[in-house]
């Protein structure tokens, strides 16, 4: 069954084709996995995460307050624009993913699914 | 803390290999070395009344960040901790690309700037310090007597 479980609203005008790649930290523990996302620049209102069937899509585009007629001279950011798509493995629960940014960083939190979570096994002595 | 096969030490070492064919294109570097690949990644910009610039360095506590300008040389300093679990907690660190660890970024300014007309905002994750240019390098129109 694929589903689209949109977590904020689509900001509207993301989709052109260059994008920086941002640099993330997954980190997996027993309940569930934990994506950090570098976005700098981002503001929540350009923020676009969406989970559709099992691939997990993050886009941001950076919204800079620049004075009028700057003209750059040096830019490492040459790309106001980022994405990166992970494919999302089956137990985790997309239905439940809870996101946070602060500060330019992405934080996911992707629980995985009551019946994945490790349960410890009795063992039956005879 | 259980760590992928592939350690990060690979990447690093990737990294700093094209870091190097990067460099190695480079027309003319700064004095200061180079700045490319880095963090903060800066942008430069001007305007006839001020210099702009904008350092991305995501999730810091704006007080920590030090701006220091000393005789037209503007440092950026900092420090970001890194999120990653302690050894003794059982998660598995599957990808670590963010940069953790203490950051200094030096940036050589325009003469005609005004050391004391500095201003420095963190929003979203970029600093954006600006640097205003000093009254008396505005271009002028000079009147015909």
């Amino acid at each position: 069954m694929s589903e689209t479980t949109p977590i904020t609203k689509d900001a509207p005008g993301l989709r052109s084709d260059a994008a920086l790649l941002p640099p993330v930290d997954v980190i997996e523990d027993a309940t569930g996995i934990t994506l950090v996302a570098d976005l700098p620049g981002v503001p929540k209102d350009k923020l676009a995460l969406q989970v559709e069937a099992d691939t997990l899509t993050i886009e941001g585009e950076v919204g800079l307050a620049m004075p009028r007629g700057m003209e750059s001279t040096h830019a490492e950011v040459s790309v106001p624009r980022y994405r990166r798509v992970f494919t999302l493995s089956k137990e985790l629960d997309t239905g439940k993913v809870a996101a946070e940014l602060v500060n330019g960083v992405l934080r996911l939190r992707i629980p995985k699914a009551e019946h994945a979570q490790p349960r410890r096994i009795e063992v039956q002595v005879a | 803390m259980y760590r992928s096969l592939f350690s990060r030490d690979l990447f690093a070492e990737l990294d700093r290999l094209q870091r190097e064919i990067q460099q190695s294109f480079e027309y003319s570097p700064s004095i200061r070395g180079f700045g490319r690949g880095t963090f903060p990644a800066l942008n430069v910009g001007g305007t006839p009344q001020s210099v702009e610039l904008y350092a991305f360095a995501p999730g810091l506590e704006p007080s920590s960040i030090e701006v220091n300008l000393d005789r037209g040389v503007l440092t950026i300093a900092g420090e970001r901790k890194p999120g990653l679990p302690g050894p003794d907690e059982k998660a598995a660190v599957h990808i670590n690309e963010r940069f953790a660890g203490r950051f200094r970024r030096v940036v050589t300014l325009p003469d005609d700037i005004d050391p004391n007309a500095v201003s420095a905002a963190y929003r979203d994750g970029v600093l954006h310090v600006s640097i205003k240019r000093l009254e008396s390098a505005q271009p002028r129109r000079i009147a015909i007597q």
